[in-house]
């Protein structure tokens, strides 16, 4: 069963987060965001939820990793510079394994940038957003619909892995006002992930005592069980350590849960990783995604109305990436792949990374504009 | 019979990383006893929350839920932790360089929101972990690693930033006299609102070493010197109050609390408070 929606993907945004269980958020207003924080302080309180505006972008995610250690699900919404502002909290949140979502609704860079225009240069910072080594989880939204539904995505995700998770729109799909058709709240409700809790004996609870790629088990606080959470290296209990086979082994567990449990199991759940579009027949293969997508559908069209067979590969899950399809998209089409994306080729780096070759197309922009289907049409003829 | 500290502490974890000497202790001492009195539940009532610096480490030896968070965001991720759970009482401990240098931002609107929220300012003139900086709070003239001619920064008055930004609970307290330190957390425990404690401490090693108090006794005299109580305080003339810092309480007023006017936010979203306009809810909060 379906429900339709007439919004916004900011706001589609903050109504799943709520939908999904979240009660808490807490940021900073920033553009091409805002949108998402306006909702929540409407919506929040509605539900006995807790919404606050902290005074800058660092208290913004600090007060919902607080919120969120006490086992209340939470979010925060920015855009570019705002994750470059709590890019060491987000460092908190990976080592001390405190779910959380964070939207960025991506706006042109470097700095101040380009903050009214569309742009998807933040996919590198979502895969390495601070110091140290970790695995970021991050998702892509490329229709209204999919700002509601990888929003829950995320936040089931968040509580699965029990890290902060991504959920990136670009300013295109944050703004784009239309009809959504999402899922029934009762399909949402019962799709919801609890973080695991450690239900035995107070004296026995180790939070961080688990096997190695297993994320650790933080139960609700101020129920008797008391622990230490800290940004430090630390050891099952929680406590700071400087151990050498413990820190070793802290950051394999960081890494492995996320990227070793994708890789094994093709992915970090049973949903769709990516979309492929007319891709059965297709002699050339376009890659886009997030707002991009959309008009890479026309592409496709527009180019099989021609006689050119195009399909179109658009991944969801950003990172971990989904490499084992990438690598058979590389296999099967060779150079008749075209990249389009809103920045200077930090998604075909990825692709190269994997496919092992160079030999494919982009049509990359990052002057705040988006990319014409009638664009990536004369860029696929001039490859065929 | 003597106080058991036991009790509170987590005592695996002892002895503490802090140098021979140090005033933290005797803060760690004088917060445990004022939360028995308080009589709070440490299993279910009581979240401890830290920062970094010496002052980063109390938060471990405290038996409850606690946090030891980033370079000066105590008072950001408490916030959270107590609007999200209005009933535990929020105790936050942070240094001068934590939270008036990298986290004077946080320090400043939580004492304007008046969150009922228990920030404990450990104020020893220094950063003391990373070996003898210029914190807001040393004096001028002093001689610091990172001011190896003499400091010329102009220190600040943490108590009148906490008044000046609307904090309902204000005082000052050395750790010389831990009873009297006691008490004053006690009052701002009890406080309903933003309760800033500012606590002076000694850091001989680090403050006093290299400006003639290397020993613990010679720092605390320091301290002793330039502090008076603020009875005696208000008396003296402006140049010497200039030179002086009152301790004691210096600010107490009942002002409404941020997660007590959050709740007449659900009411209203919830439509369970009637029609209301917008003069009649300022009144209400």
């Amino acid at each position: 069963m379906a429900r339709e929606e007439i919004s916004t993907g900011n706001e589609l945004c903050s109504m799943a987060a709520i939908d999904a269980g979240a009660r808490f958020f807490s940021g900073y207003p920033i553009t091409p965001s805002s949108e998402v924080m306006h909702v929540a302080s409407d919506l929040l309180p509605e539900v006995g939820g807790k919404f606050i505006q902290m005074e800058d972008e660092i208290a913004g995610i600090c007060a919902a990793l607080g919120a969120s250690m006490t086992g209340v699900k939470s979010y925060t919404a920015t855009s570019g510079p705002g994750i470059s502002l709590k890019a060491e909290q987000i460092g908190f949140g990976f080592i001390a394994e405190i779910p959380l979502v964070i939207v960025n609704v991506m706006r042109g860079g470097p700095s101040t940038g380009l903050p009214t225009r569309v742009s998807q240069a933040d996919i590198g910072q979502a895969q390495y957003p601070t110091h140290g080594d970790f695995a970021s989880i991050t998702l892509c939204a490329g229709s209204l619909t999919e700002c509601y539904t990888q929003t829950v995505r995320a936040f089931n995700l968040a509580e699965k892995y029990m890290t902060p998770v991504f959920i990136l729109l670009d300013e295109t799909i944050g703004h784009m006002h239309g009809k959504a058709v999402i899922p029934d709240l009762a399909e949402v409700e019962a799709s919801v992930v609890n973080r695991a809790t450690f239900d035995g004996a107070p004296a026995d609870y180790k939070p961080y005592d688990v096997p190695m790629n297993k994320p650790a088990v933080l139960n609700p606080m101020f129920k008797g069980y008391k622990y230490h959470i800290t940004g430090l290296h630390h050891g099952y209990e929680g406590f700071p350590t400087e151990d050498a086979v413990q820190c070793e082994f802290n950051i394999e567990r960081l890494v492995g849960k996320i990227n070793t449990v994708a890789k094994e199991n093709d992915g970090l759940d049973d949903l769709p990783d990516y979309e492929e579009y007319m891709m059965d027949d297709a002699e050339v293969c376009i890659i886009a995604y997030g707002s991009i997508g959309l008009g890479a559908y026309e592409a496709v069209n527009k180019l099989r109305e021609q006689g050119i067979k195009a399909g179109m590969f658009r991944p969801i899950l950003l990172w971990p990436s989904p490499a084992k399809k990438i690598a058979e998209i590389g296999v099967k089409f060779k150079d008749k792949i075209f990249i389009t994306e809103l920045n200077m080729g930090q998604y075909s780096k990825e692709i190269e990374r994997i496919i092992k070759r160079d030999d494919f197309t982009t049509l990359l922009k990052a002057n705040g504009r988006p990319i014409a289907p009638s664009e990536m049409v004369a860029k696929v003829k001039e490859m065929m | 019979m003597a106080f058991n500290y036991d009790k509170y502490l987590r005592v695996n974890k002892m002895p503490t990383l802090w140098c021979w000497g140090c005033g933290d202790g005797v803060i760690l001492k004088a917060t445990i006893r004022a939360i028995e009195k308080m009589g709070w539940d440490m299993n279910t009532e009581v979240c401890v929350v830290s920062g970094i610096g010496c002052s980063g480490r109390f938060s471990s030896y405290i038996d409850c839920n606690t946090v030891h968070t980033t370079h000066g965001r105590t008072i950001a991720y408490a916030t959270g932790i107590k609007l999200a759970n209005p009933k535990i009482n929020v105790i936050v401990v942070a240094g001068d360089g934590d939270g008036l240098a990298i986290g004077g931002n946080h320090t400043i609107h939580g004492c304007r929101r008046n969150i009922n929220l228990n920030f404990i300012l450990i104020n020893n003139f220094i950063y003391g972990l990373t070996n003898s900086q210029i914190s807001p709070t040393t004096p001028q003239g002093m001689w610091c690693v990172s001011a190896q001619n003499g400091n010329i920064d102009p220190t600040f008055n943490v108590a009148n930033l906490a008044i000046g930004a609307g904090a309902s609970f204000v005082a000052r307290e050395s750790m010389i006299d831990p009873k009297k330190l006691e008490k004053v957390l006690v009052k701002g425990f009890e406080h309903k609102g933003f309760s800033f404690i500012e606590v002076l401490s000694n850091c001989h090693i680090n403050l006093g070493r290299k400006n003639k108090m290397a020993n613990a006794m010679e720092n605390l005299n320091w301290i002793d010197s330039i502090t008076v109580p603020k009875k005696k305080w208000d008396e003296l003339p402006p140049e010497e109050q200039m030179n002086k810092l009152a301790t004691g309480v210096l600010r107490e007023v009942v002002q409404p609390e941020y997660t007590d006017m959050y709740e007449e936010v659900i009411k209203a979203a919830q439509g369970k408070r009637g029609k209301i306009t917008q003069d009649d809810f300022v009144k209400k909060i």
